[in-house]
C-alpha cells in the first residue's frame, strides 16, 4: 500500500503505531542525537562516579584545602602548592596528567579533575531541575491562560509580559542576591541560604515567560482547531477536551523545549556561579570552578578551561539532543526543514 | 631593586646625618619644575563606599583623601618612622597641652582656601567637629566623644553642638578644645581624614557620591562607583607646608574601578596603569618580582589579617569554638595563599610587631610561647568536642577581592574539618566591610583587615574591641566581633592614662592587654601582612608612609 504525500511523491506506509511511538522511532534513528545523548550518558555517568574516583583514582578530598600538600612524581615529592624562586607568590601545580592533580590543582591546593566531576552532578542538577521546574510552570500558565482566555488570560498574559520585561540575567542576579544572603522563608517553607534549591527555583522561575508565551499561544490555536470544535460540538466536556485534546498536543512541545532550556539553564547556573550567587563554596559547580580559575588565568589556565570546555560539550550535545527531539516531536519543525529546501 | 634600596636607605642615611644638607627637599623647585604634569593613572577591582572623608573608613580612600583635605595636624608625608611624626597642618604649630592634658590650642593658618575658594576659618574647624557626630562618624564614640559635649553629642547626634568643647575665636583666628579626660592620642586623631576641615555649610549627612569641597592640593571632580574617581587640581591650592600637605606633581589622579587584579597587574606591567590598590594575586608574584625587580616595592605595614568571630551568637558564643579556630588555623597556609612567606609572617595575637606595646605572644601553636609554629589540630578536636558545637552552621562572609575569596575558602574548608557545616558567602568588597559590622546581618564569621590609623596600641584593642566600638544595627560598628567586656574595658581604661603621665610603662601594661585580648579569642589572628607595590615604569620617587602607604603627591610620571 502507499500514499501520497504533500509534494505528490508516492511514498510506502509506516506500520500502524502511536505517535509517540513513531517520534521516538524517528529520534532514535537520528544519529547526531543519538551520538549527543551517548555522549551525555557518558558525561552524567562520569559526574555521578565522582566520589568513586576521588577516592580510589585521585585519594583526595576535592572541597578540602591542601595548601601543604605533597605529590610524588617520578619518585620526586613535590609540593601542590609551589613557591616562586624569589620567594614571592606560590602557583598550584598544573595539570600531571597522572591519577593525581590529572587537571592540576586550584588556588586551595584542591584537584580539579575531581571537583570538575563533582562540579558537574551540580551543574547537571541544577540545570534539570530548574527545567522541570520552569516547564512544569510554563506549562501550566499556559495552558490555564490559553484555555480559559477572557480575565484570567488577560491577567497571566500581562503577568508574563511583565516578567518577560525584565532582562533575564538582572533578574535572575537580583534574586540570587536577596535570596543567598537571606535564604527563602515562605511559611512552613524554608531555603537555607546556600541551598542548592535556590538556584534550581531562581533559574526555573526566569525562563519561564520563555516557555509560557509559546504554550499560551499553542494552547489557543488548538482550542480553535477543527477536532475541538468537534468535540465541543458534540457536548464533550471541557475538562475532558483538556486532558485529551490539548494537554497531549502541548506535552510534545514541552519535551522539544526539555533540552534546550536545560542548555540554557546550565549557561545560567554557570553564569550565576560565576558571580558568585549561584553555586555557594566549598560547593562546586562548574560556574564555580570557573570563578576559581579565572584567578589563575595566566599561570593555570586549565583551572578555568577544563569546566569551561565541559559546559561547552555538555550544552553542544544538548542542543544536537534538541534539535533531534524536535525534528522527532513536532511535525511542523519537519515541515519547516522541507519547506526551507 | 635600585628604587627599593633608595626608599628604605636613603631616610636612614640622611637621619644619621652623613649626608647632610642632601636631600630632595635641597632643590624642590627644579625638581618640581622637571617632574611637574601628567595624569596619574590609578587602579582597583572596585570602589569603597562613600567619599565624605568624615564617614569613610577604608584605606583605599584614606590614601586618597589625604590629597583632598588638610586637618589642623597631620602625619609627616614622608617614608620610614618620621612618617609617623605629628606635623602642623592648617594649624600654624602643634600645641603642647596645657590644663593637665585637657586643654590644647590651635592657631588656624591664614589664606588658606577650600577648592570652591571660600576661605577657611575658625568657623569651618567648629563645624567640622560638631558633623563628626552628625553624620555617626565610625570612631566618634571611641576618640571624639572625650570632647567636652561629646557625650551629649552621642545621645543625639543631630542636634550636636560643641560651645564647650570647640571654642573658636575669629579675632585670634584660635581654636581651643577642652577635654573631659586627657587623652595621649588626642593629636594622632586630629591627624586622621576623619578630622579634616570641611566648609561649614557641608550637609550633616553621609554625601554619598557628592565631593565636599577640600584645602589640599587635589579637588574630586567626578565619582563614580562604578567606573572612577577623578582629582584633578585645585586652583585655590598654595604649598604651606611641604611635610604636611606637598604640592602633588601629577596634575590629575584617575582612579578607575572595575578591573580585577589579574588584568591590573598585566595593564601596569604594559604602562596602561601606573599602580593598584589590590594586592597581587599570588601567583602573578614570581612573574612580577622576576621580571619587573624595578618596579617592585616591598615594605612593612602594621596591621593584621584576622576573622572575626561574633560572640554574640552560634556557635562563637561558644569560647571552646573560637579557641578550637585559633588552635586549628593553619596560619603558614594563610600566608602562603597571600604571597609567600616574603609578604607575610603568621601572628596569634591583637598588635602586629613593631608596634607600642607589641610583646611576641603566641599560645594557639602546637608549642606555645612567641612564635607561631603549626596548629595543633587534637587541642582544637578536644575543644570542639568540649564545646558541643560539631554540626553547627557556620557562613564565612569574604569578599570578592584580591586572596580575600581564597582565604574565605580556606576558613569553610578549616570550619569543616572541625565539624562545622560550613559553608563561604562572597560579598561585593563595596558592601562586605559594613556588612560584616552590623550586627542585623548575624554574621558568624568574616574575614577582615585591620590598617593602623596611627602608631598606638589603642588603635586596635581600644577601637576593635571595647564596648564603645559597638553599635548595634549599624554599618559603622567597627568591633565586628561584638567582643564586650566592662573588665578589659577598664583595663583598657586604665592604660591609657598611665599612657598620659608613663609612655614606656603603658607599652608594658598594653602588652599584657593584647594578651588578655589574644586568649579571649574574639578573632583568629592569621597574619602580618606586607604592602607589595607594583608600579608603571614611568612611575618615579615612590614614597611609603607608615600611615598612608604609598603617597600620590610624591610620585611624578614625567
Amino acid at each position: 500500500m502507499s500514499l501520497t504525500s504533500e509534494d505528490g511523491a508516492r511514498v510506502a506506509a509506516e506500520p500502524a503505531s502511536g505517535p509517540w511511538r513513531a517520534a521516538l522511532r524517528k529520534l532514535v534513528q537520528n544519529r547526531t542525537a543519538m551520538a549527543a545523548a551517548l555522549v551525555l550518558v557518558l558525561v552524567v555517568l562520569a559526574c555521578i562516579a565522582a566520589p568513586l574516583y576521588a577516592k580510589y583514582v585521585a585519594h583526595t578530598d576535592p572541597f578540602g584545602s591542601n595548601l601543604d600538600g605533597q605529590i610524588t612524581i617520578g619518585g620526586k615529592s613535590v609540593p601542590v602548592m609551589q613557591p616562586s624562586p624569589t620567594g614571592l607568590g606560590m602557583t598550584p601545580i598544573g595539570p600531571t596528567w597522572r591519577a593525581q592533580y590529572f587537571l592540576g590543582a586550584d588556588n586551595q591546593g584542591r584537584d580539579v579533575a575531581a571537583r570538575m566531576l563533582y562540579g558537574g552532578r551540580n551543574s547537571l542538577l541544577i540545570a534539570t531541575g530548574s527545567t522541570l521546574i520552569c516547564l512544569a510552570l510554563a506549562g501550566l500558565v499556559g495552558v490555564v491562560a490559553g484555555f480559559s482566555g477572557g480575565i484570567v488570560d488577560t491577567v497571566l498574559a500581562r503577568a508574563l509580559d511583565v516578567l518577560w520585561a525584565f532582562p533575564v540575567y538582572m533578574l535572575a542576579i537580583s534574586l540570587s542576591v536577596v535570596l543567598i544572603s537571606h535564604g527563602l522563608k515562605l511559611g512552613p517553607f524554608t531555603l537555607q541560604a546556600d541551598s542548592l534549591l535556590i538556584p534550581v527555583i531562581i533559574i526555573g522561575v526566569v525562563y519561564v515567560p520563555y516557555v509560557a508565551r509559546p504554550i499560551r499561544g499553542q494552547v489557543i490555536s488548538l482550542a480553535r482547531s477543527d477536532f475541538v470544535l468537534a468535540s465541543r460540538c458534540l457536548g464533550v466536556a471541557r475538562r475532558r477536551i483538556l486532558l485529551r485534546d490539548i494537554v497531549p498536543n502541548v506535552t510534545t512541545t514541552l519535551i522539544v523545549f526539555a533540552p534546550l532550556m536545560m542548555a540554557l539553564n546550565m549557561l545560567t547556573e554557570a553564569a550565576l556561579s560565576f558571580l558568585s550567587i549561584g553555586v555557594q563554596p566549598p560547593a562546586a559547580s562548574w560556574g564555580t570552578i570557573i570563578l576559581d580559575g579565572e584567578g589563575l588565568l595566566y599561570t593555570r589556565p586549565m583551572v578555568a578551561l577544563a569546566p569551561g570546555i565541559a559546559i561547552m560539550i555538555t550544552v553542544v550535545m544538548l542542543n544536537f539532543l534538541g534539535d533531534g527531539v524536535r525534528e522527532a516531536f513536532d511535525p511542523r519543525a519537519k515541515l519547516r526543514v522541507k519547506s526551507d529546501r | 631593586m635600585t628604587d627599593r634600596i633608595k626608599t628604605w636607605l636613603l631616610p636612614g642615611i640622611l637621619a644619621a646625618g652623613l649626608l647632610p644638607g642632601f636631600a630632595r627637599a635641597a632643590t624642590p623647585d627644579a625638581s618640581f619644575a622637571q617632574h611637574k604634569g601628567g595624569t596619574l593613572k590609578l587602579v582597583a577591582a572596585s570602589a569603597a563606599g562613600t567619599i565624605d572623608p568624615q564617614v569613610n573608613y577604608t584605606n583605599q580612600y584614606w590614601q586618597t583623601f589625604i590629597n583632598v583635605y588638610d586637618g589642623l595636624v597631620t602625619f609627616r608625608k614622608t617614608s620610614g618612622k618620621a612618617s609617623n611624626e605629628i606635623v602642623p597642618d592648617l594649624a600654624t604649630a602643634v600645641p603642647a597641652p596645657t590644663d593637665n592634658g585637657l586643654t590644647y590650642v590651635f592657631t588656624l593658618r591664614k589664606g588658606i582656601k577650600f577648592s570652591n575658594g571660600k576661605p577657611v576659618t575658625v568657623a569651618d574647624v567648629v563645624a567640622s567637629f560638631e558633623r563628626i557626630f552628625k553624620v555617626n562618624n565610625p570612631n566618634a564614640g571611641s576618640w571624639y566623644k572625650f570632647i567636652v559635649g561629646g557625650d551629649a553629642c552621642m545621645a543625639k547626634p543631630a542636634a550636636c553642638t560643641l560651645p564647650k568643647g570647640v571654642i573658636a575665636d575669629a579675632a585670634s583666628n584660635t581654636i581651643t578644645f577642652h577635654l573631659v579626660s586627657p587623652d595621649p592620642e588626642f593629636l594622632d586623631q586630629l591627624a586622621v581624614p576623619f578630622a579634616v576641615i570641611l566648609p561649614a555649610d557641608t550637609p550633616a549627612k553621609d554625601m554619598g557620591t557628592v565631593p565636599v569641597p577640600g584645602t589640599g592640593p587635589y579637588m574630586i571632580t567626578s565619582y563614580n562607583p562604578q567606573k572612577a574617581l577623578i582629582l584633578k587640581r585645585n586652583p585655590y591650592f598654595k604649598q604651606w607646608s611641604a611635610e604636611a600637605q606637598p604640592n602633588g606633581y601629577v596634575d590629575e589622579i584617575d582612579f578607575d574601578f572595575g578591573v580585577t587584579d589579574e588584568n591590573a597587574v598585566t595593564a601596569i606591567e604594559n604602562g596602561q596603569y601606573d599602580w593598584e590598590f589590590d594586592p597581587l594575586p599570588a601567583d602573578r608574584l614570581g612573574e612580577v618580582s622576576t621580571r619587573f625587580p624595578n618596579q617592585v616595592h616591598i615594605d612593612p605595614l602594621l596591621a593584621d589579617y584576622y576573622a572575626p568571630m561574633n560572640v554574640n551568637i552560634p556557635p562563637f558564643n561558644n569560647k571552646d569554638a573560637r579557641l578550637a579556630v585559633n588552635y586549628a588555623l593553619d596560619r603558614q597556609a594563610l600566608v602562603n595563599i597571600f604571597g609567600g612567606r616574603n609578604l607575610a609572617t603568621p601572628a596569634c595575637q591583637i598588635l602586629p610587631p613593631d608596634f607600642p606595646g607589641y610583646k611576641p605572644y603566641c599560645p594557639y601553636t602546637l608549642h606555645p610561647g612567641t612564635t607561631w609554629s603549626a596548629p595543633n589540630m587534637a587541642k582544637a578536636q578536644a575543644l570542639m568536642k568540649k564545646s558541643g558545637e560539631i554540626g553547627q552552621k557556620v557562613t564565612v562572609i569574604t569578599d570578592d577581592q584580591g586572596v580575600d575569596p581564597a582565604l574565605g575558602t580556606y576558613m569553610a574548608s578549616l570550619l569543616n574539618k572541625l565539624g562545622f557545616v560550613a559553608t563561604t558567602h562572597v560579598l561585593s568588597a563595596n558592601i562586605q566591610f559594613n556588612y560584616i559590622q552590623n550586627t542585623k546581618n548575624k554574621v558568624q564569621i568574616s574575614v577582615s583587615q585591620w590598617y593602623q590609623d596611627y602608631p598606638a596600641a589603642s588603635d586596635f584593642l581600644n577601637v576593635l574591641l571595647t564596648c564603645g566600638a559597638i553599635h548595634p544595627g549599624s554599618d559603622s560598628s567597627i568591633n565586628i566581633s561584638g567582643y564586650c567586656s566592662k573588665t578589659f574595658d577598664q583595663h583598657v581604661d586604665a592604660v591609657l592614662k598611665t599612657e598620659i603621665s608613663d609612655p614606656a610603662k603603658a607599652n608594658q601594661e598594653w602588652a599584657a592587654v593584647d594578651r588578655e585580648a589574644t586568649d579571649a579569642a574574639p578573632w583568629a589572628t592569621m597574619f602580618t601582612p606586607k604592602q607589595l607595590d607594583f608600579v608603571s615604569k614611568r612611575v618615579g620617587d615612590f614614597v611609603f608612609s607608615d600611615q598612608f602607604h604609598m603617597l600620590f603627591s610624591k610620585i611624578w610620571v614625567k
